[in-house]
């Protein structure tokens, strides 16, 4: 997979650390083999809304990839819920549904960005630098980078 | 069924599978299914309701599965792995998610249910109003198969005509 600028936080220069949220096995190694490709750190995992709540609280991570359609609870509500109790918390929609109101519920709830499926690594890559804002910084590539 | 139910699906396959497996597809034949559904190999279905409604199953034979999950993985996967199932189902939902992503900015309304692995070797048979229709999909992984059977919501279609 092709390895971009690493993005860190810029109060430390650690890592972006990020919760992953997907009821697919299957998306969440995918996406966190493409957050490593950026640098980035795998705080937590969850499979549904609930559990992502609970992980939030738990690892208080950089910024939170959420899926849509999931069990238990759907992606827009656990992201409405995490943004009220931890309102500086980043959620990035990651969703294969991209519809319009699907896409304005989400930034009406709390989300701060939607990215379809399947996750075209350097969509994401600018997604992630956007949403961190002055928060995030490039750091000097390693490798072959972007 | 009508071209314009079945053309999002088949662009969404197009586009997810050569993204996917990094290679160009070939759309190979396509045919009305009058026998009941046979499974191929591991397939995921998926059930839609709204205003139009109906099923969608994606097959592939199990070494062809095995294929397009270590190609989508990254990195070799063993048959027996549950991610070669994951990654059929995963794959249906990034199509469908697509696909009703067109439709629904055509006013469409529906709800998409997630995934389910179809493990019974038939399926109920098509019938006049659901006649289903396989697409092959030729990749470098082998062959992709979605067997699609949607109608439109007739109920919802007399209250839309009603309204009018």
């Amino acid at each position: 997979m092709e390895q971009f600028a690493p993005v860190r936080r810029s109060k430390d220069g650690q890592p972006i650390r990020y919760l992953i949220v997907d009821d697919s096995v299957f998306a969440r190694k995918n996406l966190a083999r493409i957050i490593e490709s950026f640098g980035g750190q795998l705080a937590g995992e969850a499979g549904d809304g609930l559990t992502a709540i609970a992980e939030y609280d738990r690892t208080h991570p950089d910024l939170v990839l959420m899926d849509i359609t999931m069990p238990q609870m759907e992606g827009i509500e656990a992201a409405e819920k995490i943004v009220q109790k931890h309102p500086e918390a980043r959620v990035v929609m990651v969703s294969s549904v991209g519809y319009q109101e699907n896409i304005v519920a989400a930034l009406q709830r709390g989300a701060r960005h939607f990215v379809q499926k399947p996750v075209k690594p350097e969509v994401l890559y600018e997604v992630i630098k956007y949403v961190l804002g002055e928060d995030g910084v490039v750091a000097q590539a390693t490798g072959a980078g972007v | 069924m009508k071209m314009e139910l079945i053309q999002p699906f088949i662009n969404a396959a197009d586009a997810v599978l050569s993204q996917g497996l990094q290679s160009p597809i070939l759309i190979g034949n396509l045919s009305m299914e009058q026998e009941a559904y046979r499974r191929k190999g591991v397939a995921a279905l998926v059930w839609l309701t709204g205003d139009i409604e109906g099923r969608i199953i994606f097959d592939l034979d199990s070494s062809t599965a095995v294929r397009v999950a270590s190609q989508f993985a990254g990195s070799e996967v063993p048959e027996s792995d549950d991610l070669v199932r994951e990654t059929v189902c995963e794959l249906a939902n990034q199509v469908i998610g697509n696909a009703i992503t067109t439709l629904n900015d055509q006013g469409f309304h529906f709800r998409v249910h997630p995934p389910v692995l179809h493990t019974s070797e038939h399926g109920s048979q098509s019938s006049e109003d659901t006649e289903a229709l396989v697409l092959c999909f030729e990749t470098e992984s082998g062959a992709v198969f979605m067997n699609i059977a949607l109608r439109y919501n007739q109920k919802r279609e007399k209250q839309a005509s009603a309204s009018a």
